[in-house]
């Protein structure tokens, strides 16, 4: 029998009265990889975190954290697993550091422990001139940031995040981006889920895509674009105009895809800011004007297009 | 990193939940004003608008006869605050945060009812001195007055694992706070908490004489204004130790299995 992987998972199943979450869902997470779990809304990602968690059992199938089986190990699963939920589970009537050393005493600390490591998160998530203030004067951002600090105040071995940056503006976004990046770095697996493909491919090593209680697809980010067919040149001769002299400029470039209605091009290309000068070219040589010209990357949109539009069995884009 | 050694940890997880409620008690607004506004409000309006008009027998000021009962009024009340803070924890992840950590299963609940009592103490030594200023008198001694309070706190700590209970079957926290005034409402009402059962309904006085707050409230008043006290006081405490031996049990596995939707 081979080594179990820090997060692992066989035919789990959930169901929830007649819904159900989850349908059988098998997942390996090697140590210190980054996975995002990408999928809509009622894929079941957060299910199959909360399973992972220990907050759920599942109706079927196993689930190891750690080598420890989350069914009957569940009390030492907790000593080595984090949780940042779906919401930004602190108390706002507790100021941050106050927060943090609360969760370092349930979380068995000392109390001096407790106290140091709360300073030192407050540091690392760049709290540090709102730590006596009460977390209800937070913005989303920081909130969310003390959130995820409150996940690793005991040091997990494996950090579950669940849509961590949901509901935050750009900017928030960012700064917990790259705040992902700098923990990542330093060994923890972690295992975050999202609804975006562009915050799956900046932080995750490799991506896990579900969909209705399944896990449809696995592979690297490169791995799943080149599936979905990468990148799209999108060019438009304005609506009501005619496409078709375009398209015939373009014809040997790729699979065409012609929208006459929009007035719209889509050429899908592998790699985009080559071909890009080479149409160019094509439009000024043959004196073709288009009203909008833009390279655009796949969306979650065109992953689950490509994905869900095939086939219901699983993709292993990997192999 | 030091971790502490488990059989310690009850009580390091149920002191770090009872410091995080007192510290909401004394910062958030209608918990602050449950623990003062309320309880002075509840003296002073039923011994100045009822103390004309309901004479028991055997006591010469009302407030004399009122404000054992309304002890057991405002811990009822602050009581029903605790199902509605534990279906906010619910809805607010706090209690998926806490049920993923490697804490004690029943520390959410039990620092929760210990706050409360610490609150309880407070609220009693406030209606006690304001009692006092209207006329209120202990007629049995330091003894037996201690041995109220201490009965006040019993029944506060019940009060506090029912609501717990509540919050977690019912989740939504206004739904909570409105389940938990419908329930403490008639219970208050028909007892001996502001008038003596022999005056109400003859069908009425079946329940309220079996109804677990006139048996505390009867023994309180014992207490207080002397007379018998030890059959009033045995039955509220079974009552009590009844209602903690079921409320316990099922509200801490009803936590275990519970999660946020």
């Amino acid at each position: 029998m081979s080594e179990r992987a820090v997060v692992e998972a066989e035919g789990l199943v959930k169901r929830f009265g007649s819904v159900t979450a989850l349908a059988g869902v098998d997942l390996r997470v090697p140590a210190g990889d980054v996975v995002g779990l990408l999928g809509p809304n009622g894929a079941g990602k957060t299910t199959l975190v909360r399973i992972l968690a220990t907050l759920l059992r599942p109706d079927a199938g196993r689930a190891w954290v750690g080598g420890l089986d989350v069914a009957t190990e569940a009390a030492e699963v907790r000593r080595v697993v984090g949780l940042s939920g779906q919401f930004a589970a602190v108390d706002g009537y507790l100021t941050g550091r106050e927060n943090l050393r609360m969760i370092g005493r349930l979380s068995g600390l000392r109390a001096a422990a407790a106290r140091s490591r709360a300073d030192e998160l407050i540091d690392v998530f760049e709290l540090a001139g709102a730590a006596d203030r009460t977390a209800r004067t937070y913005s989303g951002g920081m909130r969310r940031r003390l959130d995820v600090a409150a996940s690793m105040v005991a040091m997990p071995k494996v950090l579950f995040l669940d849509e961590p940056t949901t509901g935050l503006d750009p900017r928030g976004r960012l700064g917990l981006w790259e705040l992902l990046t700098r923990l990542t770095s330093q060994g923890v697996t972690l295992l975050l889920t999202t609804q975006y493909l562009e915050e799956a491919d900046r932080l995750a090593d490799r991506i896990v895509v579900m969909d209705a209680g399944r896990v449809i697809a696995t592979g690297t980010a490169d791995e799943l674009k080149a599936r979905v067919g990468g990148d799209r040149l999108e060019l438009s001769v304005g609506p009501g105009a005619d496409p078709a002299p375009l398209a015939a400029a373009l014809a040997d470039l790729g699979a065409l895809v012609v929208d006459a209605e929009l007035g719209r091009v889509v050429l899908p290309v592998s790699d985009g800011p080559a071909i890009l000068s080479e149409v160019v070219a094509r439009l000024a040589g043959a004196g073709l004007p288009v009203a909008d010209l833009a390279l655009r990357r796949p969306t979650l949109d065109d992953v689950f297009l490509s994905l869900t539009g095939t086939a219901p069995s699983v993709v292993d884009v990997a192999s | 990193m030091t971790v502490v050694s488990s059989p310690a940890r009850v009580w390091v997880d149920i002191g770090a939940i009872t410091a995080r409620n007192l510290r909401r008690l004394v910062r958030v607004p209608t918990l602050i004003a449950f623990a003062t506004v309320q309880p002075v409000l509840f003296v002073l309006l039923f011994t100045y608008t009822w103390g004309g008009a309901v004479h028991p027998p055997g006591v010469t000021h009302y407030v004399d006869y009122v404000l054992p009962g309304t002890f057991v009024l405002a811990i009822a009340f602050g009581a029903s605050q605790t199902g509605v803070a534990v279906a906010d924890d619910l809805a607010t992840g706090m209690i998926d945060r806490f049920r993923a950590l490697p804490m004690t299963r029943s520390a959410v609940l039990a620092g929760r009812t210990v706050a409360d009592a610490v609150r309880n103490l407070f609220v009693l030594a406030l209606m006690t001195g304001v009692g006092h200023l209207i006329g209120f008198r202990f007629h049995a001694g330091y003894g037996a007055a201690l041995a109220a309070f201490g009965l006040a706190l019993a029944i506060g700590v019940a009060f506090s694992w029912i609501f717990a209970l509540l919050g977690l079957l019912v989740r939504d926290p206004e739904s909570a706070g409105i389940g938990g005034l419908l329930a403490v409402i008639p219970l208050i009402f028909v007892s001996s908490t502001f008038v003596p059962v022999a005056t109400m309904p003859g069908w009425l006085q079946a329940f309220a004489r079996f109804n677990p707050i006139t048996i505390t409230v009867d023994a309180l008043r014992a207490l207080c204004l002397g007379g018998p006290t030890a059959t009033h006081v045995w039955q509220a405490l079974a009552w009590i130790t009844g209602l903690l031996a079921v409320t316990i049990p099922v509200a801490v596995l009803r936590y275990r299995r519970t999660t946020a939707t």
